[in-house]
């Protein structure tokens, strides 16, 4: 391995994923759970919605991130400072674009659980947060998981939304598909090879213990 | 005498509950009738699963829901306990865990049943350690049993318990429902199809049909009614409790006691003076206006009085009368019969009963 070899932008990347599922795990509970359960005429725009990013150009996304960002955008104008170009812009970005993947996930683990063992729990004198919080979540647990794996593993690759609203600044916003990019540029292949080879490994060996675990907890279904 | 109130009328798109209820707060009640006669619906309006509008109901005088008053307790804050078709045990929790969900969730001085009750009454020490999927369908029903008995409930609402079971596990179950409504003292709105179930435990019944409560009241007097065989099928006839009075063991007979008559039934294992419950079918009773000089192979005759001839529709070879035997009896003849015999009310008869089912064989 090379002596200067950089892992500031893996160690970035890894930052970046951790905090984006974290938050995104929160976020989207609520409105996994409200698609799961509503009757409401909105839930298929709110469905359309989530699923956006899927399809959408990330520059595009990135594009309209960039002026709600900027100083000039509303959330700039909120915080008194610009969010573009930082690492809190880049969560916010993340979050957006990798919440279809967290949602879903989730939407479909809360259908599956049905309304009787909520019911069950609401004659046991649970609240209905009560309920959500120790009967929906943890029988969950999987979906959880899925949503967990597949945010991590997705903001982790993200590409174009960062170099929109994250450009390169090291330490800041040069995560590590960016770096790839720059030293493929700049020819330096063998730090290409090795951060792609690690991205290949990690995701490969997580995606794999995912699907192990999945196939092995029967008791999760009731 | 605690009264459970309700008036219900919650409109569906293909069906409509209408139910207006005044019954004992104490005791075991069944609600009966057909599938889709709404007897599902009517428990989970009791329990607040769903509000109708324009409902009201009260428990013992705590009032639960009356929309006049803009008033509707949700269900989490009602003392009340519900056990489904199926246990819906919670899968990520062991037994134990599961058996005191309810119990975290119960203020201290609102607790009148203690766990050792609960294991003891449903026999469920063994199980405590276990996981919800190791465990027989019938274990984990009377976990959940005991699961919404721990919450302490005023009442207990049971959605065909037994339903999603076998008859070998049917008959495991009840004498533990049967228990649990003795020593505890919870009333119990019991639903069930089952004809045999009620009999085994319901003192108090309520007739469903088409989404509207159309009787209710002890279960005697409403199986001998005559304007209700008709929701009751072939399963019409009366129900009598009786008392054990002598065993003939040579002929492998027990004599049953009940307002001075008596009737054979094959030997069972009780002590003189235990109550057992018979049904007899209607269509099981034969009437005769004299007292035959001649004896004859049928050992149960029993002396009555006519009270009620059923009307005698054209369409039917049959007509159900009804009896006053001390307590009501149903007999079902022929419209044939009927005139030959030229029955009037008050007209004294003899019935002779050809079988006899007792409530304990059934499951």
């Amino acid at each position: 391995m090379l002596p200067e070899f950089d892992f500031g932008p893996l160690w970035l990347s890894l930052r970046l994923a951790a905090v984006t599922t974290l938050l995104l795990l929160v976020v989207a509970s609520p409105v996994a759970w409200w698609l799961a359960r509503t009757r409401s005429p909105m839930r298929a725009a709110v469905e359309a919605v989530v699923a956006m990013p899927l399809v959408l150009p990330p520059t595009v996304l990135g594009f309209y991130l960039l002026l709600l960002l900027g100083p000039q955008g509303p959330l700039g104008a909120l915080t008194g400072s610009t969010l573009t170009f930082t690492f809190s812009g880049l969560v916010i970005a993340s979050i957006l674009y990798s919440l279809p993947f967290v949602v879903q996930p989730l939407h479909n683990a809360f259908e599956a659980i049905g309304r009787k063992p909520l019911e069950t729990a609401w004659c046991l004198r649970a609240s209905p947060l009560d309920a959500f919080l120790t009967v929906a979540i943890p029988q969950a647990a999987r979906g959880y998981l899925t949503a967990a794996v597949l945010g991590f593993t997705h903001t982790l690759g993200e590409f174009g939304v960062v170099l929109m609203v994250g450009g390169n600044i090291p330490g800041q916003t040069r995560v590590i598909s960016i770096a790839i990019y720059d030293q493929v540029e700049t020819l330096d292949y063998t730090s290409a090879h090795l951060m792609s080879g690690l991205l290949l490994g990690f995701s490969f060996v997580v995606l794999l213990a995912v699907y192990i675990l999945n196939r092995r907890s029967p008791a999760h279904r009731s | 005498m605690s009264r459970l109130l309700a008036r219900f009328d919650l409109a569906r798109p293909e069906f409509r509950l209408q139910a207006q209820l005044d019954l004992p707060a104490q005791g075991v009640t069944a609600v009966f009738g057909r599938s889709g006669s709404g007897k599902t619906t009517l428990l989970r309006c009791l329990a607040g699963l769903e509000r109708s509008p324009a409902g009201f109901m009260s428990m013992g005088g705590t009032v639960w829901q009356d929309e006049e008053q803009g008033a509707f307790i949700p269900v989490y804050r009602r003392a009340l306990g519900m056990v489904f078709q199926e246990p819906h045990l919670f899968s990520h929790l062991s037994v134990h865990a599961n058996l005191h969900y309810g119990l975290k969730r119960t203020p201290q001085h609102e607790r009148y049943i203690s766990t050792e009750q609960v294991i003891d009454i449903l026999g469920i020490s063994h199980l405590m350690d276990r996981r919800p999927h190791q465990l027989s369908l019938g274990e984990q029903q009377r976990i959940a049993i005991g699961r919404a008995l721990l919450a302490s409930p005023r009442l207990l609402l049971m959605d065909e318990p037994l339903a999603s079971l076998d008859r070998p596990r049917k008959q495991e179950i009840l004498p533990f429902i049967q228990r649990l409504c003795v020593e505890l003292k919870i009333p119990v709105v019991y639903v069930s199809h089952s004809i045999q179930e009620i009999l085994q435990l319901a003192d108090t019944l309520v007739l469903m049909n088409e989404g509207a409560s159309i009787a209710a009241g002890p279960i005697q007097e409403i199986f001998s009614r005559l304007d209700l065989p008709h929701y009751l099928g072939d399963m019409a006839g009366s129900v009598v409790d009786t008392r054990v009075a002598g065993h003939e063991p040579e002929y492998g007979l027990t004599r049953l006691e009940f307002h001075g008559s008596q009737l054979y039934v094959p030997l069972q294992p009780l002590n003189i003076g235990q109550p057992l419950r018979v049904h007899i079918l209607a269509r099981n009773v034969s009437l005769a206006a004299a007292p035959l000089s001649e004896p004859i192979s049928v050992l149960n005759v029993i002396e009555a009085r006519v009270t009620e001839i059923g009307s005698a529709l054209e369409d039917r070879h049959s007509v159900d009368i009804r009896l006053d035997a001390g307590c009501p009896l149903l007999a079902s003849i022929t419209r044939k019969s009927l005139a030959m015999l030229g029955l009037v009310p008050g007209q004294r008869v003899y019935a002779y009963i050809k079988a006899v089912s007792l409530s304990q064989e059934w499951g």
